[in-house]
């Protein structure tokens, strides 16, 4: 661990999972680190803001969602594998409750035409809620031409020639790894 | 019981390709649940993965509604756990690790490199996806407004969502969709 390591505060289990569960169930609409940022770093002070941003890019370089790793990340830092755990069923817990629900009574009449316009507006919203995330996503990630030529290349590759994402993340991420490799200019 | 050891098998897959954000695994999944499978149709796929936007906490917990469509209470658990415990248990075990790479050389490559192809894999999947949601100019001017409204202002994602369906309605209503 980096900094401090004496300083880690230790909350208890039920803690940890009370705090988690509250912010699993009251970060609607998504930007799910906005709320963890607010609970972990303002109220709880369990995290600094220089811990939470380092987490927070392990979290979107691994595989997994950003809500959940960073529950993963945080609870282990804070309470070992217990705390990892009890982090992440307090996150994912409020929300699978909900989708399970919503499965249910979409198999027992969702398909009725009301629910069906309901349910094709909010995709069409959705739709604009991805796009937001991915400007704020490229603006963050895309510095030189060469990145913006891996995106379109990649997001072609899969959405019009069908070129299945495995392959197209091993081609194209080996590529961009070599393409900003470490050159000897960099070490001092 | 086939059924559950193939939404096991698709949902582990699938987690493993959530870099970048759950919708970088949104053209796989199209493929493996609509495609393949024939779990849910194309629209139901829409249909989840939009409502799981309203859901709070982690916003892929759509997995769960495929799994009830599939097999009920164990299909949503089966697929929970499929496509939370692979990726969890890498995260856990390289969060570990990654503290004693803070000064590897390659750290920073890898981190761009993988960064610029997640937003490939994002933008692939809002391609796919408003290709499905997109049927009409209607559609596309929510789309357009709801991107506008998040883009411009810090209002909570949820009520622009909640308006777009509220919109589908009215369309509906009007016999205009």
């Amino acid at each position: 661990m980096s900094v401090a390591e004496t300083s880690i505060p230790r909350p208890s289990l039920g803690r940890l999972f009370w705090v988690f569960l509250v912010m699993g169930a009251t970060s609607i609409g998504g930007g799910v680190v906005a709320y963890l940022r607010t609970g972990l770093v303002v109220r709880q002070r369990w995290l600094d803001d220089v811990t939470f941003v380092e987490l927070l890019s392990i979290s979107q370089t691994l595989p997994g969602l950003n809500a959940t790793n960073m529950s993963i990340l945080v609870g282990d830092r804070l309470r070992g594998g217990m705390g990892a755990l009890v982090a992440t069923l307090g996150m994912c817990l409020p929300g699978a409750s909900l989708m399970i629900a919503a499965g249910f009574l979409y198999g027992a009449g969702g398909d009725g035409p009301w629910s069906k316009a309901f349910l094709h507006g909010i995709a069409a919203g959705a739709v604009g809620l991805i796009l937001v995330v991915l400007v704020q996503l490229g603006a963050k990630t895309l510095k030189t031409f060469a990145d913006y030529v891996f995106v379109a290349a990649t997001a072609v590759a899969v959405a019009f020639f069908k070129v299945p994402v495995p392959y197209a993340l091993i081609a194209a991420g080996i590529i961009a790894i070599w393409w900003h490799r470490p050159r000897d200019k960099d070490v001092p | 019981m086939k059924q559950l050891w193939d939404l096991a098998g698709v949902f582990a897959y699938l987690s493993l390709l959530t870099i970048g954000g759950g919708m970088a695994a949104f053209p796989e999944m199209k493929e493996l649940t609509v495609d393949t499978y024939h779990w849910v149709t194309f629209p139901e796929l829409l249909h989840f993965y939009s409502l799981g936007q309203l859901a709070p906490g982690p916003n892929m917990m759509m997995v769960a509604s495929i799994g009830v469509t599939v097999a009920h209470i164990p299909g949503a658990l089966v697929a929970l756990v499929a496509f939370f415990l692979p990726t969890g248990l890498l995260t856990f075990f390289v969060g570990r690790l990654w503290t004693h790479l803070a000064t590897w050389r390659w750290r920073p490559a890898i981190q761009t490199g993988l960064g610029s192809v997640a937003v490939g894999l994002v933008l692939a999947g809002a391609i796919i996806m408003g290709k499905g949601a997109i049927t009409q100019v209607f559609f596309g001017v929510i789309a357009l407004a709801v991107f506008l409204l998040l883009w411009r202002t810090k209002i909570n994602p949820a009520y622009p969502i909640v308006a777009s369906g509220l919109i589908g309605m009215a369309l509906h209503y009007f016999n205009i969709a």
